[in-house]
């Protein structure tokens, strides 16, 4: 390394006008089959919503494939996948909603197989840096039981990483501290 | 899997110039998410430890908004997003995209967003008593070439008083946002303005504990930038994450 990086500041209460677009809460083009919703709140450690609150998702195409040039595993072949999201909440209850499509099992560290996951960037006004953590899927028990990062998870707070069947998609609520303080990653 | 010397070219990876893992950084790169001066973080930070994440295959991937993006015109000119010319200094913003390695990084989308010349945010929370201007909206878009440079125009945001504590200011700042190419890579920021009278006084700025890493946040002056008889310049130069000393492995 011969340069340091520029430090991060807070994304700050006035994202809203540069960040989101209308289309950005949706990862894949619109009519795809298998389209869910992610969807949830974001508390803070009081157990209110966070009413101004940014996330972005990244994740893989039902194959396990990523839209992205560097071709890493073949990249995704699904037409209208992005793989992206951004969803901005400028004066909300602190609910958050993304279309996207279930991911697929991708490869992990040492020939071992992730369970199909999502990573979630978290910023807001008051964090001076942003959160990551991963979204797995209570209805992959099998692949979730086998998969290396939840491997490491205290088995407490292994739930906290789990997003909930619920009608036409997923839900997933994050609380930023306090009980059932949602697992966050150093990446 | 060991940390071990690798040749260079397997910093980048065989298929594309993009590395294959990022460096880990130090605890004092960033600002801690806890620091009670800035007082909105009291509520909003873990306070279990974060867990270490191997970086896989969906942490080095990362999007391309760049490609997906159609950028309009004006999107790098925030002076011609209206009838009118806004009011105030006008600047340009201009700079390179590296890696910790002194890599450009190109194709990238770079996001900003500011206060006018007055120090007032086109945003409806905004409502501390100082003009609107009709003519900026504050919000500017660019894709950086092949070299990892990006280019706006715009004008000088003014500073601003917030409620953080008694006679709380903000030096004046742009807002930059970041994509890199991996999810590894992203980065919210501030550009601060040199020599601002504000710095001692601002807890976001000096939540960046080392001395040296405020000055990285910090953009300079460029007389040889600057456009006669039009604009002043400044130049900010972004570093993100480079590459670690251990490549992720190929799925087989």
């Amino acid at each position: 390394m011969i340069f340091k990086t520029t430090p991060s500041q807070t994304v700050g209460p006035y994202f809203a006008i540069g960040l989101p677009w209308d289309a950005g809460p949706q990862a894949v083009a619109e009519g795809t089959p298998g389209t869910i919703t992610i969807s949830g709140t974001v508390y803070d450690g009081h157990g209110e919503p966070i009413p101004d609150h940014l996330i972005e998702t990244w994740q893989a195409d039902p194959t396990g494939r990523f839209a992205d040039m560097h071709g890493y595993g073949g990249a995704s072949e699904m037409a209208g996948f992005r793989g992206f999201a951004r969803y901005g909440v400028e004066d909300g209850d602190g609910n958050y909603e993304i279309l996207t499509v279930k991911p697929g099992p991708v490869p992990g560290l040492g020939g071992t197989t992730q369970a199909p996951h999502v990573d979630l960037t978290l910023l807001a006004r008051g964090m001076l840096n942003r959160v990551v953590t991963r979204i797995y899927f209570a209805d992959e028990p099998e692949l979730n039981a086998a998969d290396p990062v939840l491997a490491t998870i205290p088995a407490e707070r292994r739930g906290t990483l789990l997003a909930d069947r619920v009608e036409g998609g997923y839900r997933f609520d994050i609380r930023l501290q306090g009980d059932g303080e949602t697992v966050f990653f150093a990446v | 899997m060991t940390e071990q010397a690798i040749e260079p070219r397997a910093i980048y990876g065989a298929l594309s110039d993009t590395p294959t893992s990022y460096v880990r950084e130090d605890e004092d790169a960033h600002p801690p998410l806890d620091y009670p001066p800035y007082k909105s973080t009291a509520l909003r930070h873990p306070k279990q430890p974060l867990i270490y994440l191997p970086q896989t295959i969906t942490e080095v991937t990362g999007p391309q908004l760049g490609e997906w993006w159609r950028l309009g015109e004006h999107d790098h000119d925030l002076t011609r997003q209206h009838e009118g010319e806004p009011i105030g200094q006008r600047i340009t913003v201009a700079g390179h995209v590296y890696d910790t390695e002194g890599k450009p990084i190109r194709g990238t989308l770079v996001e900003i967003w500011q206060a006018n010349a007055a120090g007032r945010y086109m945003h409806r929370w905004d409502r501390w008593p100082a003009p609107l201007d009709p003519n900026f909206s504050g919000a500017g878009r660019c894709v950086t070439d092949d070299e990892g440079r990006y280019q706006f125009t715009t004008i000088k945001p003014g500073p601003y008083p917030w409620g953080n504590h008694y006679n709380a200011w903000r030096p004046a700042h742009i807002h930059f946002s970041l994509l890199g190419r991996a999810f590894a890579q992203r980065l919210v920021t501030q550009m601060y303005f040199p020599g601002d009278p504000f710095f001692p006084y601002d807890p976001i700025f000096n939540s960046v504990r080392d001395s040296d890493a405020r000055e990285r946040m910090i953009s300079s002056f460029s007389i040889h930038d600057t456009v006669p008889d039009w604009a002043a310049a400044y130049r900010f130069d972004i570093y993100l994450r480079g590459p670690g000393a251990t490549p992720f492995e190929e799925a087989h």
